[in-house]
């Protein structure tokens, strides 16, 4: 068996760069700036995750939903809905893990940038879920993206916080 | 804080010189403000130039392009032309290298990488590096791999096929100089392909046929040739039109007068590697074409179906894709990018090929959902006329359901949807008002109201109310709520009931397991006068107050019924304790949740994770007649497959832990064995041994039975299958009617799927399939299954 893997080496001499390229699959720009631990032991935990941050969800998606879209790349193992800290309602995000990491990536490289509830949905690594990640960071409950946004939204309870405070 | 540590960089270090000839190699070709052949002429120069130093590197590359570039394969063959031209012993030591990477992709069952090997050294004769002769001489050992006795047909198979698919490339040339052997291995491949035996193809067809021969309707293709058949005709056009092929880029042309001044080279003889037992050949294939000239009147002609140039066309294509899918954006500019855009309609050859791959059977070379998110794509880059070619092959795909494999429906269902749920929903369902006629089982409808289903479960229920026409409410899905049969005053009567209501409450009130356990024991028996003393035996009754009540309290999502499961897993188990126990609750998730299956098949996932419910007892379930009325509903088989591979998933976790674990003591071993000493205290290194040993065993118990399970569960599926399609098909014969009812057809195509499916691991059951269950006895149209399935490999 240890021949045959040194002969599929051998013979594939590696693959080509523009071949190995996995634009979609590679770890993004974004780290969360909450996470305990050095750079290197973010990067380390993203690089073998199987849980995906999913943002961009209207507020009326449901668990249901996800499971359904999220399942075409594999089986999922749980779905953690996030919260407005205060409301204890969905506040637009979630976490999906994956029993295996070739389905996050499949999900990064199919589901990342296609519709859910007719809204571009956009998924990133995490480096895994700790009890408190669930709720919105920004000052008003919900995520820091709706506490400043300018526009009207519909699907996520209309105008940004401080614009509905004017 | 602490980073990575920093490689320290030099200019001009050798990986980088690496990568820039790497890069430059692979990106010529693309698009450019100089010609092809002139970047070729350029690189060819700048290639010469690096031989003395980075020739290894050089050969290394060229080799890989060949084998992982095949849609420009003669791109680089006319570049290894001009380096041939240049400097002779090159091209010879690159002649040589590719005949070892042959020779080595084949003895590891590399056989698409093979191909287009065999391909591209075919090209180079073409581009004056390799003689025709000793390229004759390759193929006539290939077509002599024919006359071997007791080989698996699908060798035979590849070897002609291997032969056959470089024709295009280099018929011509090959017969202008060696006809007479080109005619005789032509001949012998016809007479190959007349004695080859067929009984497996109607298991890989995408559609089926009324009649067992091939037929063509006059305007339309539906061809039921496998790939080879179908090659064997477009070659021996191919020849009747003189070897002329028009569509193939070969920039070789512009170099004629430089290329032929070259020496050549002999390909070394070549022994095809002998079949091993390791040997695993693909698949055979059936064609898939679903159009032809007459779908675009108003563009450029497509070419026939026995026309080489649609070969050519499908199998650049097909390498694209393969090239190119994790990244969806790139793969769909470089199938748009296809030279030849306005000679052929490019559109409809990329929908026929991404469905060809989507429909494949047993399965699609890559993740389903990459084709939704390609088309996606393809649909982004070409809003004006892709979305109306795509539209065009949904209609025509729904017009062929009745003959459609149901495999292939399943796929066309699940893609169809969530394109849908890409575009508001957006279709022309009155367009398919046909279906509302029809009975509900009929593939049509059916169809129809799977789609119904899966576009729901990506939005909810009303959403899908509101974007059909009234006229479709009858194929719309079912609101998904829970139905609890002691919630109702009016149902008080029904035993249960109060025992029912106390745990509701109960519950509500965080009780403790014990409290359950203690209500639980007043719930009656309904099977034996007397409960012995500690109730556990089975008890539907119970089971059923327990399943309902809790499914009922945790109904709001998946979250809430996976924490019930979890929080009384351990009542879950005792209640469930026996096989009967196991299929009592799998009823009661059905009772509670059929208007939901999305929810039954989370839940039944969970329940075998949790070790609530074993796989045989699902598969029991599903067989069982209170799912007689779902059987046919896409869930179910989704639920079955899932299951399926669940319990392989297991096996191989367990094998792989036993084969870690034996590595470790083979490791530790070896470590003895290096600081050997005169006075080493056998005592000692027997008791470290002893926990690994110790595990070994245990573990090895483990796999022996997972195995015996996972045997098992493939047993009772074919048995209840069996049993199952030997009634119907008693019951049809006794009563004088025809027995391809629309039932029939779904369950002869899912027993077909499951031999497809899990192919890899059921041949390791074929003895006990042969004596046990698919006897001589069987009726000839069951029987027909398993011999077909036989012949897949045979």
């Amino acid at each position: 068996k240890r021949r045959k893997s040194r002969e599929r080496k051998m013979c594939s001499g590696g693959t080509l760069s523009i071949l190995r390229s996995d634009s979609y699959a590679d770890l993004s720009q974004y780290r969360d700036q909450h996470f305990r631990g050095t750079r290197y032991e973010q990067e380390r935990l993203l690089r073998k995750s199987c849980t995906l941050y999913v943002g961009n969800l209207s507020f009326y998606t449901t668990e249901e939903q996800i499971h359904e879209l999220f399942g075409k790349s594999g089986d999922v193992k749980k779905i953690i809905m996030g919260l407005d800290k205060v409301k204890k309602t969905a506040c637009g995000f979630c976490f999906v893990e994956y029993y295996a990491r070739g389905d996050a990536e499949n999900a990064m490289r199919y589901i990342n940038g296609t519709r859910l509830d007719d809204r571009i949905i956009r998924t990133d690594w995490d480096a895994g879920f700790k009890e408190g990640r669930q709720y919105g960071r920004g000052r008003s409950g919900g995520q820091v993206r709706d506490e400043y946004r300018q526009d009207y939204d519909a699907g996520r309870g209309g105008y940004g916080k401080t614009v509905q405070c004017q | 804080e602490i980073g990575q540590p920093h490689k320290r960089r030099r200019t001009s270090e050798p990986s980088e010189i690496e990568e820039r000839l790497e890069s430059l190699i692979c990106r010529v070709g693309e698009k450019s403000t100089s010609s092809l052949e002139s970047n070729l002429e350029g690189l060819a120069g700048v290639l010469e130039a690096d031989l003395p130093n980075y020739k290894s590197k050089i050969l290394r590359i060229l080799c890989t392009v060949a084998r992982l570039l095949p849609e420009k394969l003669t791109i680089y063959t006319t570049l290894v032309g001009l380096l041939n031209a240049r400097n002779y012993n090159f091209g010879g030591e690159f002649v040589e290298a590719m005949t070892r990477q042959l020779k080595e992709c084949l003895k590891v069952n590399m056989y698409s990488e093979a191909e287009y090997l065999v391909r591209f050294l075919s090209d180079l004769v073409n581009c004056h590096v390799i003689a025709a002769p000793s390229m004759v001489a390759m193929f006539e050992n290939f077509v002599s791999v024919t006359q071997e006795e007791d080989v698996p047909q699908v060798r035979c198979d590849w070897y002609v096929f291997a032969f056959l698919s470089s024709l295009p490339w280099v018929g011509k040339e090959l017969y202008e100089k060696k006809d007479a052997e080109i005619d005789r291995l032509l001949s012998h491949t016809e007479s190959y392909l007349k004695r080859r035996q067929k009984i497996h193809i109607p298991m890989l067809q995408v559609w089926t046929a009324d009649k067992p021969h091939p037929q063509e309707e006059a305007s339309r293709l539906y061809l039921l040739y496998t790939y080879l058949d179908c090659l064997w005709a477009q070659i021996q056009k191919l020849k009747k039109d003189r070897w002329q092929e028009r569509h193939i880029l070969r920039p070789y042309l512009a170099f004629d007068s430089i290329l032929c001044e070259a020496l050549q080279h002999n390909l070394p003889p070549f022994t095809p590697p002998p079949h091993t037992e390791d040997s695993a050949y693909p698949m055979p294939r059936v064609i898939f074409r679903m159009f032809d000239y007459t779908d675009d009147p108003e563009g450029p002609v497509m070419p026939g179906s026995h026309s080489v140039e649609r070969f050519v066309i499908e199998e650049n294509l097909h390498c694209i894709i393969k090239s190119h899918w994790k990244e969806r954006k790139t793969c769909a500019a470089q199938l748009l990018s296809y030279p030849g855009n306005n000679k052929i309609p490019l559109n409809y050859h990329i929908v026929e090929v991404i469905f060809a791959e989507l429909f494949q059977l047993p399965s699609p070379p890559h993740i389903e959902v990459m084709y939704t998110a390609l088309l996606i794509e393809l649909c982004k880059l070409q809003p004006g006329s892709l979305p109306q070619v795509l539209a065009q092959a949904t209609e025509m795909l729904y017009m062929r359901l009745d003959t459609m494999n149901t495999t292939c429906i399943d796929r066309f269902i699940n893609w169809f949807s969530h394109h849908l749920s890409n575009f508001q929903f957006r279709w022309s369902w009155e367009d398919w008002s046909d279906c509302l006629t029809q009975d509900l089982e009929k593939p049509k409808s059916k169809f129809v109201r799977e789609v119904l289903e899966k576009c729901m479960r990506l939005s909810y229920h009303q959403r899908i109310i509101d974007i059909v026409p009234p006229s479709f409410s009858v194929l719309s899905p079912a609101n998904p709520v829970c139905i609890y049969k002691y919630g109702e005053e009016s149902n008080r009567s029904l035993p249960g009931y109060t025992v029912a209501l106390c745990l509701t409450i109960a519950i509500k009130n965080k009780a403790s397991n014990d409290e359950i356990f203690n209500i639980l024991k007043d719930v009656p028996n309904p099977n034996q006068d007397d409960d012995d003393d500690e109730g556990f035996t089975f008890n539907p009754l119970k089971i059923e107050v327990f399943v309902q009540t809790l499914l009922h309290l945790a109904a709001k999502s998946f979250s809430h019924s996976f924490s019930a499961l979890a929080k009384f897993h351990e009542i879950f188990k005792a209640l469930a304790e026996s096989d009967e126990g196991k299929l009592h609750v799998l009823r009661v998730v059905y009772e509670v949740w059929k208007n939901h299956p999305q929810m039954i098949t989370v839940l039944v996932d969970k329940m075998i994770r949790t070790q609530i419910v074993d796989c045989a007892a699902v598969a029991n379930w599903i067989f069982s007649s209170e799912l007689a009325h779902d059987f046919t509903r896409f869930y179910v088989w989704e639920i079955l497959h899932s299951t399926i591979r669940k319990m392989n998933k297991h096996v191989l976790k367990i094998h792989r832990e036993l084969e870690e674990t034996k590595e470790r003591l083979a490791r530790q071993h070896k470590r003895r064995d290096s600081d050997d000493d005169d006075d080493d205290d056998d005592r000692s290194s027997d008791r470290e041994d002893g926990p690994l040993e110790e595990q070994i065993e245990r573990l090895q118990e483990k796999v022996e039975s997972a195995q015996s399970e996972q045997k098992n569960l493939f047993l009772v599926i074919f048995q209840r299958f069996i049993m199952l399609l030997t009634e119907h098909l008693v019951r049809c014969e006794t009563g004088g009617i025809d027995i391809f009812t629309p039932w029939y057809k779904s369950c002869i195509e899912r027993l077909q799927q499951i031999f497809l499916q899990h192919h890899q691991i059921i041949q390791q059951y074929m003895v006990t399939l042969e004596n046990l269950l698919f006897t001589a006895e069987l009726d000839h149209h069951i029987l027909a299954v398993f011999q077909q399935f036989c012949a897949l490999q045979a």
